[in-house]
């Protein structure tokens, strides 16, 4: 019965069950787009604020969300 | 006086860039007879050349002189760009496959084609024809300007024929590589772009700062000198510009993938998943971004005192590298005005021939009429952008890419949402089209052609991106004149777009 399920979900099921992880790209538009989280010197690494390396560090962030999203939901 | 060792430098990596384009009809032979060979490159790009295509194609020259300025002048205010590029790609992983996708399964070249089946209305279609072009031609003379600058700073300055002639050669070069290749061309020269623009920020990263004293000492430095000012900046961004850093951040992210010249890069991918893919891999040039960011405080540490804000990249390039070297930089940013010229006029030649040519004035025509116009109309465009150059004094540049942002939003009820529902009514996404395009003109007319305008909450002054603000005024009165029209049982029209046709993979 379970086995006969997870079977049927296969063809039809998965697409729309892949698209769940669509969600996570809403991370890097909550974690930027909310200045008063990072708009601060401390902590500085190397003496670079860190207004400037968080930002800095999403942008590369973002970039490995959306590439495990592709990961998850390719076909 | 002319900088004989940067111009050298510059004219032969000219001259290599052009040999490449005049190849671009040999490379992957196609029938450029038709317009989806000439204009998509027959849609058959993998994932590497449409990565190397679409990032020659955002990033402009102008991007690599504006953003520099921009922190120059404002300290962290500039550095909107960076949440900018970084949520732009996960917008355009959910919309652009899907849009590559039905273009596929229905014969699209523009988003106009999408408009006029799934709304059926040709007036639809129109309006969005019109702020395509419209952005397009205001993109392009965008990117002469960045020639412009670089060509200047190498000595060529003064009035008349002769200061202006290297942008009328370059320009005219371009325009005939285009009109022979098509989409090819610029994919071809890209790849040299992409190597230049890597090579000189790399260089630039590494070099200015261990000559000026390192990173720390840079920002330091210039913190000091923007607080110092007369009119203050600041290197931490103060709460009263958080709403102008936001709300230019998710505008410009909304607009990028809807250009004209993003939807023909995205269009000439072999398939959806070289899109998705392109999406997690693009970003690497936001990285590249981030870094030319940091070029503004450069300047500021290394006393670069710049005529006008577009002289700052160039100036620091001349201080600070051998000028050899300063030539390569130079070349990386004209050549990196010339892909995104070349994909955007044939955008906006799409774009007229498609919906305005076909539609309008030759609906039998042939395929092959059908090529040549759009070829006649890539000329004509670059032509038309050329001449507004020369003769508009440049300081009115910085206006034109805020009313191209504004222009292009007014479609994303249309485009975007479109792709997803049809609840809009078609007379109701036109109302709101002209209302929004009006609001996107006047407001920053208004207000001297800044991007950032004040808008009055009862007793609160809130600083907000005048093209997001004028999405929004246009998604009220959709919504508003939606209720209305269906109230009053106006027709909606036949929508000639299936379900399957969005997501069946016919590749």
């Amino acid at each position: 019965m379970r086995k006969n399920l997870a079977a049927m979900r296969q063809p039809l099921g998965r697409n729309s069950a892949a698209k769940r992880w669509y969600w996570l790209l809403l991370l890097p538009f909550v974690c930027m787009l909310w200045p008063p989280l990072y708009t601060r010197v401390d902590p500085a690494i190397a003496g670079i604020p860190f207004f400037y390396w968080y930002q800095f560090c999403w942008v590369i962030l973002s970039a490995l969300v959306t590439g495990v999203v592709y990961w998850l939901t390719r076909d | 006086m002319i900088n004989w060792g940067a111009f050298g430098v510059f004219a032969l990596l000219f001259a290599i860039v052009t040999v490449l384009g005049f190849l671009g009809p040999y490379w992957r032979r196609g029938d450029l007879d038709l317009l989806h060979e000439w204009a998509l490159g027959g849609r058959r790009f993998g994932t590497l050349v449409t990565w190397f295509l679409i990032g020659g194609d955002l990033y402009t020259a102008y991007t690599f002189i504006a953003v520099p300025a921009l922190v120059y002048g404002q300290g962290a205010n500039g550095f909107f760009t960076l949440p900018y590029t970084a949520i732009a790609y996960p917008i355009a992983f959910v919309f652009a496959p899907r849009f590559w996708t039905i273009a596929k399964n229905r014969g699209y070249i523009t988003f106009a084609d999408f408009a006029r089946e799934r709304y059926d209305s040709r007036a639809l279609s129109l309006a969005v024809a019109i702020s395509g072009i419209m952005a397009s031609m205001l993109y392009i003379a965008l990117q002469l300007i960045g020639i412009q600058v670089v060509i200047a700073a190498m000595g060529f300055v003064g009035k008349g024929l002769a200061a202006d002639l290297p942008v009328i050669v370059a320009f005219v070069l371009l325009a005939a590589y285009t009109y022979r290749g098509g989409l090819r061309a610029p994919a071809l020269v890209a790849i040299v772009k992409d190597a230049l623009i890597y090579i000189t920020v790399i260089a630039a990263v590494i070099i200015i700062p261990m000559k000026l004293g390192g990173f720390a000492h840079i920002l330091n430095v210039a913190g000091h000198v923007l607080e110092s000012r007369p009119k203050p900046a600041h290197l931490i961004l103060p709460p009263q510009a958080f709403s102008a850093y936001v709300t230019l951040a998710l505008g410009s992210a909304l607009a990028l993938f809807m250009y004209p010249h993003s939807i023909t890069g995205v269009l000439s991918a072999a398939n959806a998943n070289v899109v998705r893919r392109n999406m997690a891999l693009l970003p690497a040039y936001s990285v590249l971004l981030a870094f030319m960011a940091t070029f503004g405080y450069m300047a500021i540490a290394a006393g670069v005192k710049p005529a006008s804000p577009n002289d700052v990249v160039p100036q620091l390039f001349l201080r600070m590298f051998p000028s050899w070297f300063a030539g390569v930089g130079f070349a990386a940013i004209a050549i990196g005005a010339l892909v995104p010229a070349a994909i955007m006029s044939i955008a906006a030649a799409n774009l007229f021939t498609r919906n305005i040519y076909r539609e309008y004035f030759n609906p039998a025509c042939s395929p092959q009429q059908e090529a040549n116009n759009a070829k006649l109309v890539s000329l004509i465009v670059k032509l038309g952008a050329l001449l507004f150059v020369l003769r508009l004094p440049i300081e009115y540049s910085i206006g034109f890419q805020l009313l191209a942002a504004g222009w292009i939003l007014q479609t994303f009820p249309t485009l975007i949402i479109g792709l997803y529902t049809r609840w809009f009514h078609r007379r109701a996404l036109l109302i709101g089209w002209l209302v929004g395009m009006i609001v996107a003109t006047v407001l920053p007319a208004a207000h001297a052609f800044t991007s950032v305008v004040p808008l009055h909450v009862g007793s609160l002054t809130v600083p907000i991106f005048a093209a997001l603000l004028s999405l929004v005024v246009n998604l009220v009165v959709t919504v508003l004149a939606t209720w209305l029209l269906d109230a009053a049982r106006v027709a909606r029209g036949e929508d000639k777009t299936q379900a399957r046709d969005y997501v069946a993979g016919v590749s």
